[in-house]
């Protein structure tokens, strides 16, 4: 029961925020709303028991990718203050087709079945994350850490001013 | 609270983020519809990891690497973004055409 108020409410400060985040004017609002969302999301995490994920989330979205896009709002935009049109002419189109796209996928999941395990709940997790990590998937892991570094230069070199 | 609670909230945010990507003209803002889309897919992922593999991490494992992917993403994305505001004094998705035909 307790669950349900939680999930109910959290899933209704997602909708809710990322809404405001397709729909507001000001930039940087739509940014604090994508923040309150991503924040919604770690809570969602916690209640599937994946609590390693939550942190990560918390820490990687909200600590470091919020703080990337505010940075880029905050050197890309003499738009702040002013209100220039955020939306092009496709609001319409772009409205019907996200919502046949709902439709379509609401119906898909009602006309599935799902063979659910009665296994009960997951215990340590993030053990078992880590022993996976370093084991089975340890070739994408350092191939995502590769990726990583690759980004990392990249962003630089591609900000950098010339000349510098 | 059963799987399709958190399967059709996945959706819901899905198709918000899909429908920011298509409308917005502020390249920004088209960025963060994206990282929208990706909670959506990592709600997937870790519902079913709840749901139908408990025991199994193979969904968070997943949506680790979503998550880190969807980071160097943003890295890359917003030091585009950057650049082009620099060249061409505005990140309207809309005006920056060179590259179509």
């Amino acid at each position: 029961m307790m669950e349900q108020i939680v999930f109910y409410l959290f899933a209704f400060l997602i909708v809710v925020s990322a809404l405001a985040v397709v729909s507001l004017r000001n930039i940087f609002h739509c940014a604090l709303f994508l923040i309150l969302c991503l924040f919604c999301v770690a809570g969602i995490y916690v209640l599937l028991y994946a609590e390693f994920i939550a942190v990560v989330q918390i820490l990687l979205y909200v600590g470091a990718v919020s703080v990337l896009i505010i940075f880029a709002i905050m050197l890309t935009s003499q738009l702040a203050g002013r209100h220039a049109a955020m939306t092009n002419e496709q609001t319409f189109l772009g409205a019907f087709l996200s919502l046949v796209m709902l439709f379509g996928i609401v119906y898909a999941l009602t006309n599935t079945f799902f063979r659910m395990s009665d296994q009960g709940l997951p215990q340590k997790s993030s053990f078992e994350i880590g022993r996976l990590l370093m084991t089975t998937f340890v070739l994408p892991f350092e191939l995502v850490s590769v990726l990583l570094l690759a980004a990392l230069v990249g962003a630089i070199v591609i900000a950098r001013r010339e000349g510098t | 609270m059963q799987l399709m609670h958190y399967l059709t909230l996945a959706a819901i945010l899905f198709s918000i983020g899909f429908y920011g990507l298509i409308t917005r003209r502020n390249a920004i803002a088209i960025l963060m519809s994206l990282e929208l889309m990706f909670n959506a897919v990592n709600i997937n992922l870790v519902a079913f990891n709840r749901f139908v593999t408990p025991t199994e991490f193979i969904g968070q494992v997943f949506a680790i690497f979503v998550i880190v992917v969807a980071a160097a993403e943003a890295t890359v994305g917003l030091a585009i973004v950057i650049l082009v505001y620099r060249n061409w004094r505005s990140i309207d998705a809309d005006r920056v055409n060179l590259m179509k035909w």
